[in-house]
């Protein structure tokens, strides 16, 4: 538990084991590849990586166009720039045409860092979740992130995969599966239910260990598929302990914390507490500062937990 | 596809019937329909039957024949005048044409690559057409095919920012199985291009972008098939075409008319319409 790796450092080696496997699978990137670790796909495959330059919008619409001729085409650039600037092009032409484009970039959340608020976005999630049929995965560890970024090679269409750049405690090793869609209960328990995503596992299982020192019976449950959601992995979480809290490194509105309430609301009305970012944007700071800044650490989902038993 | 004559008089004089026929249809269609984008499609209907019916190497009863030449249009508001064309080349029936834009119909308002037939991917939000014909060229250039890859811009959609990205990047890459067709009849909805945010001069703005570039009488059938021949042998660049065009060609009332844009002509319009176009010579 004690050591650390980025989920950025898993889309490079991932890259390389799929390089090789699959002669079709083409990597764009848009003038990041040593920080999204694109670079070494470019050092193994020269002629199937191509550098954009600082023109995301095209990177995404040239990948649609890839796709056509019946490449696997993954894409790099931040989280900010990929989904946000280049929103427009996953929705219209590699999403509505239902292309095959994997869409894996990094540095999202607040974990950027010093880079501050222009760097950090926290509605990614919230904008690849509304696109119809557009599947998005928030891994929490580098081997999930490396077997999601290998599995969804697997799958023919649009796919959004959201890395950090932030050193992150590893809680899985090799022998991790990685199933599309399937929410992982990491911890049982009967009082509350924690659904996490992303870096917020680990603080959650945190969490869960200090709460279970207080008498607090906590179940955590990896949701790292946010859609399609496991329904009844929430559900029957749900159903036993009765209260759910839902932590996320992304504002609360939008992402897995509004998926989560807007699917218990309609089939299994609990009360949900979410963690996130509370409609905020971010600023400059070390990771481990800003995840106390904005209330992000599993102390705050602790007392989160506590408040919500009180209820 | 094949020409049915090797003389070149022969072939123009075939292509104009097909322009006249695809004109033909581009009002009906947007008559019968309601509503649609007429101006835009009758400026493009000499290049795109042009590209239809001589340049593209293509089999309509096999659309994904993985050596075809593609044709994307960017510019996908003209979806009108790529159905006739692709009507009329054999892909779908050609009575499919008078359900444009109708719930229950495979030809939707902008062209949608997953319900009609030789659509080649789904264009409408502008621009991005040609940057994925870009990625087009890119995969078949790795896969060493001599497919070539047109695509059919407007010069409002060159205000798009994603026009330039792709344009430099097609350059840096020397992608020569790339032929762009800029559909210049200066006119988007809001009035002229020109007093808007001008594009010109178009040809020296490419050129700089490492283009080789072939300006043309975009109605002059002989000159948009001088210039596809051209752009065959240009090796290491892609290849723009200017094609000089009028909104509205060979419709009196619509030519230089900013409202057809977007506007349907009224039952009583499209009968006048049909008759000048057929005034025109025999249909294809």
């Amino acid at each position: 538990m004690a050591y650390k790796r980025a989920t950025r450092e898993a889309y490079g080696d991932a890259l390389l084991e799929l390089g090789r496997e699959y002669p079709d699978l083409v990597v764009l990137e848009a003038d990041l590849a040593k920080s999204t670790t694109t670079i070494k796909f470019k050092e193994e495959f020269p002629d199937r990586f191509f550098d954009c330059g600082v023109a995301e919008q095209n990177m995404m619409a040239m990948a649609a166009g890839l796709a056509t001729t019946g490449k696997v085409c993954y894409t790099g650039s931040f989280a900010m720039f990929a989904t946000g600037r280049a929103f427009e092009q996953i929705r219209n032409i590699v999403s509505y045409p239902r292309l095959n484009v994997k869409i894996c970039p990094t540095h999202a959340g607040i974990t950027v860092g010093a880079d501050g608020a222009s760097h950090q976005t926290l509605e990614d999630i919230a904008l690849m979740r509304v696109i119809p049929g557009m599947m998005v995965i928030v891994p929490a560890d580098y081997y999930e992130a490396k077997k999601a970024i290998k599995k969804v090679a697997e799958i023919e269409g649009p796919v959004f995969i959201r890395l950090g750049k932030a050193p992150v405690p590893v809680l899985f090793d090799d022998t991790y599966e990685f199933v599309p869609g399937r929410a992982v209960n990491l911890r049982e328990g009967s009082n509350v239910t924690i659904c996490a995503t992303g870096i917020m596992v680990d603080s959650s299982l945190k969490a869960a260990d200090n709460l279970a020192q207080q008498g607090i019976s906590v179940e955590v449950i990896n949701i790292s598929t946010i859609k399609p959601l496991d329904e009844g992995a929430i559900i029957g979480s749900a159903s036993k302990t009765g209260r759910v809290i839902v932590a996320e490194e992304h504002s609360i509105i939008g992402g897995l914390g509004s998926a989560v309430a807007e699917l218990l609301s309609d089939k299994y009305p609990v009360p949900v507490t979410r963690i996130g970012i509370n409609d905020l944007f971010g600023r400059s700071g070390g990771p481990a500062e800003l995840l106390e800044y904005y209330g992000l650490t599993d102390e705050d989902i602790s007392q989160a937990a506590k408040s919500l038993l009180d209820k | 596809m094949a020409t049915p004559t090797v003389d070149k008089q022969a072939t123009i004089a075939y292509l104009e019937a097909k322009a006249r026929s695809i004109r033909w249809d581009v009002i009906k269609m947007i008559g019968t329909a309601g509503s649609g984008h007429p101006g835009g499609s009758l400026s493009a209907a000499d290049i795109v039957a042009t590209l239809y019916f001589h340049e593209l190497d293509h089999r309509p009863d096999d659309p994904g024949w993985p050596d075809r030449d593609r044709f994307v249009l960017s510019k996908g508001h003209a979806a009108p005048v790529l159905y006739a064309a692709l009507a009329e080349s054999g892909y779908f029936p050609r009575e499919d044409l008078w359900t444009l834009r109708k719930i229950d119909s495979h030809l939707q308002g902008h062209p949608d690559m997953r319900k009609t037939p030789g659509v080649e991917i789904s264009t409408g939000s502008l621009g991005m057409g040609f940057s994925a014909a870009v990625g087009m060229a890119l995969g078949l250039r790795i896969d060493k095919r001599q497919s070539r890859v047109y695509t059919l811009i407007g010069d409002g959609e060159s205000q798009e920012g994603i026009i330039w990205e792709a344009s430099m990047f097609a350059a840096q890459q020397k992608l020569d199985n790339i032929v762009g067709v800029l559909d210049y009849n200066n006119m988007q909805i809001d009035g002229l291009v020109s007093e808007i945010v001008d594009i010109y001069p178009a040809t020296s703005k490419w050129s700089a972008f490492g283009w080789h570039v072939i300006e043309i009488d975009g109605h002059k059938i002989g000159e948009i098939l001088d210039a596809f021949r051209a752009a065959r042998v240009v090796k290491g660049r892609p290849t723009m075409i200017i094609a000089n065009t009028i909104k509205g060609k060979c419709v009196s009332f619509m030519e230089k008319a900013v409202d057809f844009h977007g506007k349907a002509p009224t039952s009583e319009e499209v009968d006048r319409a049909l008759v000048e176009i057929e005034a025109l010579g025999p249909l294809g």
